[in-house]
């Protein structure tokens, strides 16, 4: 049927094409002036994008779709600054549809501001070194001789952190993205190397000018670390760590070490800059600080959208957990007062952003939308006043939970349809 | 059948003799090992205990002029403060370290830390120019500006690890425990 009316519409085109009498000549003339032909439109057909040599190489969206990201937090170190470096770019969520954020949009954080190394691939190497038999030094074609590995997992920064001042789901949770990843598990590289009964820690350095590196757990790189070269169909991309870059699943996105260049191997837990920046006064707070625990947030309809009148709506969001795969979503439209189990329109994986939708009438009254999660290991997304209530303190507007924030995020909705942050 | 039984003495004669290294030969043999030479000169990560730190020494005099000499005052501003690049010295006290400005790493516990940060990342376009004796004189200034060693002392691998911060014993301990598929903290519902 599609087909059938697309042809019927190209041979219209070219009929109206003929009928109006444009030559191949005057074509070439408008050419050689710059201004592309007029397209032969009828009532039903809009204007055609012409074919260009860059166009057919390389696809671009439409130029309706403005979606962008901004820098984050609004108001903080800009993004480039005057050196041309990148801190940190936030992704617009409010226009996210399923779940693979495209790499174009997904956000950005750099060690401290460190800027993009335009590195070639054929002069790129990872040296795995220190507590093992073997050091190994592999170049990128050595790396894709490995059995590979495709799965998909969400970043998020440590710095994703949802405040009563921020307008729109990029400002308050833009800092977090999913796609799908492809490289060599880590535990087969290391195994090649051969571990000694020593290695306990290990260090992921990058190649930038900061060299920015990473201290992990030697029993997470043997479980689920993903050294990895592939990002949604394509090589990752320099803002993502071209041409290699370690996944570390669920953990906040500095241990994601980006220009991957060596492992080190260690028998103790190195301090390196990564980690005297996330430091925390008290052991507690220093444990919510490696793990992302669950979280999701409602990103249709989000702050600064606007319901155009009472009705149909479906709610939707993503749910994520760096302690496993999301286990249920709920979903409250009367301000938590009712908690409704929310569908998900993907399967959860493990670290892994999923979709979550709700099917709601909206009456027109005011009321506050929110989203609660739970993974698969048990941890469960709480309201700001429970963590709060738990660490026995006061809750106050700016209250600020105890390591990476993962409270319930309310939006308000008004009777004239326009959403709001609920924390303002 | 008489194969297999070869394959089977084979293997229990290996792992007999051979132990772990039978099990732990490479199983895919791509890759080359890296000379003795190229990780010496690849491996700049210095452990808490500044292990891997090279000879060479520094004081608080040779550190200003290098800070002038390498061009560091061109962004970071005369004695580190003032210029496009972050400011080097805190402006607020340093009687609590959780409420100072993020400058170096200050706060962190260890001073190879500061060390370690201008060796790799410093400066911006010629990083991992700098010799040892550079790099211990400018983490000697930056340190003396920032009051936490006295302007007479010598760094070098031996005083550097000793360097006591101002963070001292308040702050959570690094490395949290971690185990795999268990909650962040042990109580912790959320």
């Amino acid at each position: 049927m599609d087909s059938k009316q697309k042809s019927r519409r190209e041979l219209l085109k070219t009929g109206a094409a003929l009928a109006g009498g444009i030559t191949f000549g005057a074509v070439g003339k408008a050419n050689a002036q710059g201004d592309l032909p007029p397209t032969p439109t009828s009532e039903n057909a809009s204007p055609m994008i012409h074919g260009s040599k860059e166009l057919i190489e390389y696809g671009q969206r439409s130029k309706y779709v403005t979606s962008v990201r901004v820098q984050h937090p609004i108001g903080g170190r800009p993004s480039p600054d005057v050196f041309g470096k990148v801190f940190h770019v936030a992704s617009p969520l409010q226009d996210s549809v399923g779940v693979i954020t495209p790499s174009s949009l997904h956000y950005i954080a750099t060690t401290r501001g460190s800027f993009m190394p335009d590195i070639d691939p054929k002069q790129h190497t990872l040296t795995i070194h220190g507590e093992v038999d073997r050091p190994l030094t592999l170049t990128m074609d050595d790396i894709k001789r490995f059995p590979s590995v495709t799965r998909l997992h969400f970043i998020e920064c440590a710095g994703n952190r949802h405040t009563p001042k921020q307008k729109t789901v990029q400002d308050t949770h833009g800092m977090t993205s999913c796609s799908e990843w492809t490289g060599v598990l880590l535990s087969t590289l290391l195994k090649e190397c051969g571990l000694k009964s020593s290695a306990k820690w290990f260090v992921a350095e990058g190649a930038e000018e900061v060299k920015g590196a990473s201290s992990i757990p030697i029993a997470k790189g043997m479980d689920d670390c993903i050294i990895a070269y592939g990002q949604n169909g394509e090589p990752v991309r320099p803002q993502h760590g071209f041409p290699l870059r370690i996944m570390v699943p669920g953990f906040e996105g500095i241990y994601h070490t980006k220009y991957l260049r060596r492992i080190k191997v260690t028998k103790e837990f190195y301090m390196n800059y990564n980690e005297f920046g996330h430091l925390t006064r008290t052991d507690k707070v220093l444990a919510l600080g490696e793990s992302i625990g669950p979280k999701s947030v409602i990103t249709y309809p989000s702050g600064t959208q606007r319901l155009p009148g009472p009705g149909f709506y479906e709610i939707s969001g993503l749910a994520w957990s760096g302690g496993g795969a999301v286990k249920t979503v709920e979903v409250s439209t009367d301000g938590g007062k009712k908690w409704n189990r929310a569908e998900f329109k993907n399967t959860p994986q493990r670290m892994a952003h999923v979709r979550f939708a709700y099917q709601w009438k909206w009456d027109g009254t005011e009321t506050v939308i929110m989203s609660r999660t739970t993974d698969d290991i048990g941890q469960r997304q709480a309201l700001r006043e429970e963590i709060a209530e738990w660490w026995k303190v006061p809750i106050e507007r700016d209250y600020r939970v105890p390591g990476l924030d993962n409270s319930v995020m309310p939006w308000k909705i008004a009777k004239d349809g326009s959403v709001t942050n609920g924390l303002a | 059948m008489d194969s297999l039984k070869f394959v089977t003495a084979s293997l229990l004669l290996g792992s007999l003799l051979g132990g772990t290294a039978f099990a732990q030969s490479p199983t895919y043999g791509v890759g080359r090992t890296p000379t003795a030479e190229e990780l010496r000169r690849m491996d700049i990560s210095i452990s808490p205990t500044g292990e891997e730190l090279p000879p060479g020494r520094g004081t608080v005099k040779e550190g200003a002029q290098v800070f002038v000499q390498k061009a560091c005052i061109g962004c970071h501003g005369a004695g580190g403060v003032g210029g496009l690049a972050p400011n080097l010295v805190s402006k607020k006290s340093a009687d609590n370290v959780w409420k100072q400005d993020r400058v170096l790493p200050l706060r962190a516990p260890y001073a190879t830390i500061v060390w370690d940060f201008i060796n790799r990342g410093m400066p911006l376009g010629l990083e991992g120019t700098l010799k040892p004796d550079e790099v211990y004189s400018l983490t000697a200034y930056l340190l003396f500006l920032n009051k936490v060693i006295p302007e007479d002392q010598v760094l070098d691998k031996q005083s550097l690890p000793k360097v006591k911060m101002p963070i001292g014993d308040e702050f959570g301990k690094p490395p949290r425990e971690f185990k795999l598929n268990a909650p962040r903290l042990e109580g912790y519902p959320y």
